[in-house]
């Protein structure tokens, strides 16, 4: 999984979305001076490699009214962390989930699932359902919920 | 939100057409002018319902990334975020409800750049911040399904 020049040069002219008009492709190639045929070629590549992990409209969750975002921590076996984590990726409120290393002892949780809802209470719903069907497995969890967005932009590269 | 909104918004996270024309493959579908589909998205970008249309890339799918965290005075919150938000490598910054209350995502072209970001942040600040870097990402990310109100 490695890019180029030119994958990042599109990547870069891509990140803040497409531009919106009939021909996309085109606009993005002529910015980065080759043909719409070749972007299109490349961005397919990325996203079979797994770079790009979709293409479409993406919607602001926050201004659909989806206000609270709970991150959830869970402290379970590392001999079943990658079980665990792939249901729990796979659920549709779970935007993001991913295995990290614990710090003992003020860190115990290896297993991070940001949970996403219109209020705090199907939050708390939400992870009810998530603890009740570990089980055994759940050796302790909590929600962090954020206060206050203190920055916030998307991905850049380069620099 | 019309129901057009609606569907443009739900059914077209994902599978946005590699073709020269996607957005009138999108009107084909929704059976509806290319010209009406452009419209409402760029209504929808402008008025902030829509992020952005386009690719979503894998966190850390270019270079490397990490999630920090630190325990900070609510004295000096503050001072320490506008510190840490000053760091190119820094783009996220969250404050949560934690004894460790400050939460921000660090991006770099390499591992290196991060260490010294984190190095320097501890060095100005005298705290100490928890490097929590994925070991392996969950999610298939198939966009977000949207209950309306």
């Amino acid at each position: 999984m490695s890019i180029d020049a030119l994958d990042r040069a599109i990547i870069k002219a891509t990140q803040e979305g497409l531009p919106l008009v009939a021909r996309p492709y085109d606009a993005v190639a002529e910015q980065v001076g080759t043909s719409a045929a070749e972007v299109m070629a490349r961005m397919r590549s990325m996203l079979e490699d797994g770079i790009i992990r979709r293409i479409g409209c993406v919607p602001n969750h926050y201004a659909l009214g989806y206000k609270a975002n709970g991150m959830t921590v869970w402290d379970v076996p590392d001999s079943r962390v990658d079980a665990i984590g792939g249901k729990m990726g796979a659920l549709d409120f779970v935007s993001h989930c991913y295995h990290r290393p614990r710090h003992l002892p003020e860190w115990p949780y290896n297993l991070f699932a940001m949970v996403h809802a219109r209020n705090h209470e199907t939050v708390d719903a939400r992870v009810e359902e998530m603890a009740a069907s570990l089980g055994e497995d759940d050796h302790g969890h909590r929600v962090l919920y954020s206060t206050r967005i203190l920055k916030k932009t998307g991905l850049r590269i380069g620099g | 939100m019309t129901d057009f909104e609606r569907r443009l918004l739900n059914e077209f996270q994902r599978d946005l057409p590699l073709t020269p024309r996607p957005f009138a493959a999108i009107a084909e579908k929704l059976d509806c002018e290319e010209s009406t589909v452009i419209e409402t998205l760029e209504r929808l970008t402008a008025d902030g319902t829509v992020s952005r249309v386009g690719a979503v890339f894998k966190p850390g799918g270019v270079g490397e990334s990490t999630l920090a965290a630190m325990a900070v005075p609510p004295e000096r919150l503050e001072e320490i975020a506008e510190l840490i938000n000053g760091f190119d490598e820094v783009n996220h910054n969250y404050e949560r409800e934690h004894r460790l209350n400050l939460w921000f995502v660090l991006c770099a072209p390499d591992r290196a750049r991060i260490d010294k970001a984190i190095a320097e942040i501890e060095a100005r600040t005298g705290l100490t911040v928890l490097d929590l870097p994925m070991i392996e990402d969950y999610h298939l990310d198939l966009g977000f399904p949207i209950q309306w109100d």
